[in-house]
């Protein structure tokens, strides 16, 4: 090509790479990869469940799957199953958040609350929550209460730590700001501090709602005679690995609808975020 | 000219596990009413800690800060400052940061409507005097580095503090948008009849901004000269290119340069020198 081109805008888009480091895709790129990641590994279980290789008792198709889930949902109470779970993660995880924001505000605010909480917190933290299950069971009792207080274990802990980071990392430009301005302590903590952090306070909500759905399993595997990881439980004794796979993939699919709800919320209360 | 803030023996140590350094040592000054006075320094030479200390962010270890002969105990609304950057609230709008103060207790108690009436005048005055009306709603990661400044200065001067304080405002703003910061915070200064103190590392911004440029002079951190500038209070950008803001810009660079201990590092640079060449003899 001439260096005097006259007409550069005829020049056809030059062809952009993929593969390149940091690199971009547009929208429709995006879905057609984000499709072959999801339909490829579903296209793989499917040949390999009707190649007669494998045995149904211990690879059921994805329709046995599908059929399970409608015969679970028309005769065996699939939504009662679904409601007590959802129930439980979302009580046992207000319970824990209602406490460990608080808490993980001031930890993250004063120092003297920092050294008095957070060398415990992170000690508590790293003893399994699965272990108290019987210490739970003798206190609580083997109703509702203790599946939630399993749930609350398993999050808490780490919540209030997260909180406390998110707190932490507010600019500390802000609050000198504040300072300046003639802020005393509980305008900076209500109207600088949280409002500054909310956002991600929110994404540390989202990802806690996700261990607690990690946490009513194993409660509900344990000790229940209700729930989704009740019914996975249920389906091992009598063998129905489909419908082992059916309970798996629906607390999967309850977990990424709740998280899309998340990341929704997240859009709508931020906005000054999004609209860059 | 009566003294706006007086500075007594200052001292401030800093204490780490390590050792203690020492940021300010008997540091001596009267700032005047209505002055506009700039500091200048290689790092570490205390600038900025003085500035946080009348501010009042940062306490002395010794001696005293007087506003208005008030010793200073913590900040106050009389004095405002600017940080070079992240200090806006990204989840209000322009207008909203701006108005921020407002909504404070101390500004809130007692405050007659005719006073909020006032304020809230003035905050659309100051929009318009920053050239920011028409992005009184926008949010601050929406507006250019240049913007955010001018938002953030606006905001410091909506309540009228008798004291301005700046630390470095425009060190993050490239040099077009910078010159013109320059002469706006120049306009407002004779608008607004307030007192600036402005530590800047930009010998050039000192001495066009200020009437008297304090030069300090690091480990420990102190006050090394003070010179007067020698152009009319009218400041415009050609006299940059003036002799006087030339030789007296010469002067200062100098100095820092002898005061900021950079000498042991050239000696360190023949030393290495030499042994790279010895090391090739071989």
């Amino acid at each position: 090509m001439s260096a005097t081109n006259q007409n550069p805008t005829l020049t056809p888009a030059r062809k952009r790479k993929l593969w390149t480091i940091r690199g971009h895709l547009n929208h429709r790129e995006f879905w057609f990869f984000a499709a072959v990641g999801m339909i490829v590994p579903f296209i793989g279980w499917w040949l390999m469940a009707n190649s007669g290789m494998t045995d149904k008792v211990f690879l059921p198709g994805p329709m046995d799957v599908l059929t399970r889930i409608y015969h679970w949902y028309e005769d065996d109470d699939l939504m009662g199953d679904a409601w007590i779970s959802i129930y439980r993660v979302t009580v046992g995880f207000l319970l824990s958040a209602i406490l460990a924001v608080p808490l993980g505000v001031m930890i993250g605010t004063y120092r003297p609350m920092q050294a008095l909480f957070e060398p415990l917190t992170d000690f508590i933290r790293y003893m399994p929550a699965v272990a108290f299950i019987p210490l739970v069971m003798l206190w609580v009792g083997i109703d509702e209460g203790s599946k939630i207080a399993i749930i609350w274990i398993g999050t808490f802990f780490q919540m209030v730590l997260m909180v406390a980071e998110d707190i932490r990392r507010v600019p500390m430009a802000q609050i000198e700001a504040a300072q300046t301005m003639g802020a005393g302590g509980e305008e900076i903590v209500a109207m600088v501090i949280l409002q500054s952090a909310k956002p991600a306070l929110l994404d540390t909500m989202r990802i806690t709602m996700g261990w607690a759905w990690t946490y009513l399993v194993v409660a509900e595997m344990v000790a229940a005679n209700s729930g989704l990881g009740y019914a996975i439980l249920k389906a091992q004794r009598f063998l129905q690995t489909d419908k082992i796979f059916a309970g798996i993939i629906l607390i999967g699919l309850i977990g990424l609808i709740m998280d899309q709800l998340f990341r929704f919320a997240h859009r709508k209360s931020f906005p000054w975020l999004y609209n860059k | 000219m009566d003294n706006k803030i007086q500075i007594n023996s200052a001292g401030k140590i800093f204490t780490t596990d390590k050792q203690d350094v020492v940021a300010l040592q008997d540091v001596n000054l009267s700032v005047g009413a209505n002055e506009f006075i700039t500091f200048v320094g290689a790092s570490g030479c205390g600038k900025s800690t003085l500035l946080r200390c009348i501010g009042g962010l940062e306490t002395l270890s010794s001696g005293e800060i007087t506003v208005n002969g008030r010793a200073v105990q913590g900040p106050g609304v009389d004095r405002a400052m600017v940080f070079q950057n992240y200090s806006l609230y990204p989840w209000l709008s322009v207008v909203d940061n701006i108005k921020f103060s407002r909504r404070l207790k101390v500004n809130r108690e007692g405050a007659t409507s005719a006073e909020v009436e006032v304020a809230s005048g003035r905050a659309d005055a100051l929009l318009s005097l920053m050239g920011l009306a028409h992005a009184a709603k926008a949010y601050p990661n929406q507006l250019s580095g240049g913007m955010q400044q001018r938002v953030a200065i606006a905001r410091a001067l909506l309540p009228k503090p008798e004291i301005l304080l700046m630390d470095e405002p425009f060190g993050a703003l490239d040099a077009q948008t910078r010159e013109v910061m320059h002469d706006l915070i120049l306009h407002l200064f004779n608008l607004e009849k307030t007192t600036i103190v402005f530590v800047t590392h930009d010998v050039e911004e000192a001495i066009y901004l200020g009437q008297r440029v304090v030069l300090m002079a690091p480990r420990p951190g102190r006050i090394d000269t003070i010179y007067e500038v020698p152009l009319p209070d009218k400041r415009d950008q050609e006299m940059k290119l003036s002799p006087e803001f030339i030789a007296l810009k010469k002067e200062i660079l100098t100095r820092i340069r002898e005061t900021s201990g950079m000498h042991t590092d050239k000696d360190l640079l023949e030393r290495m020198t030499r042994q790279a060449e010895d090391s090739e003899a071989v």
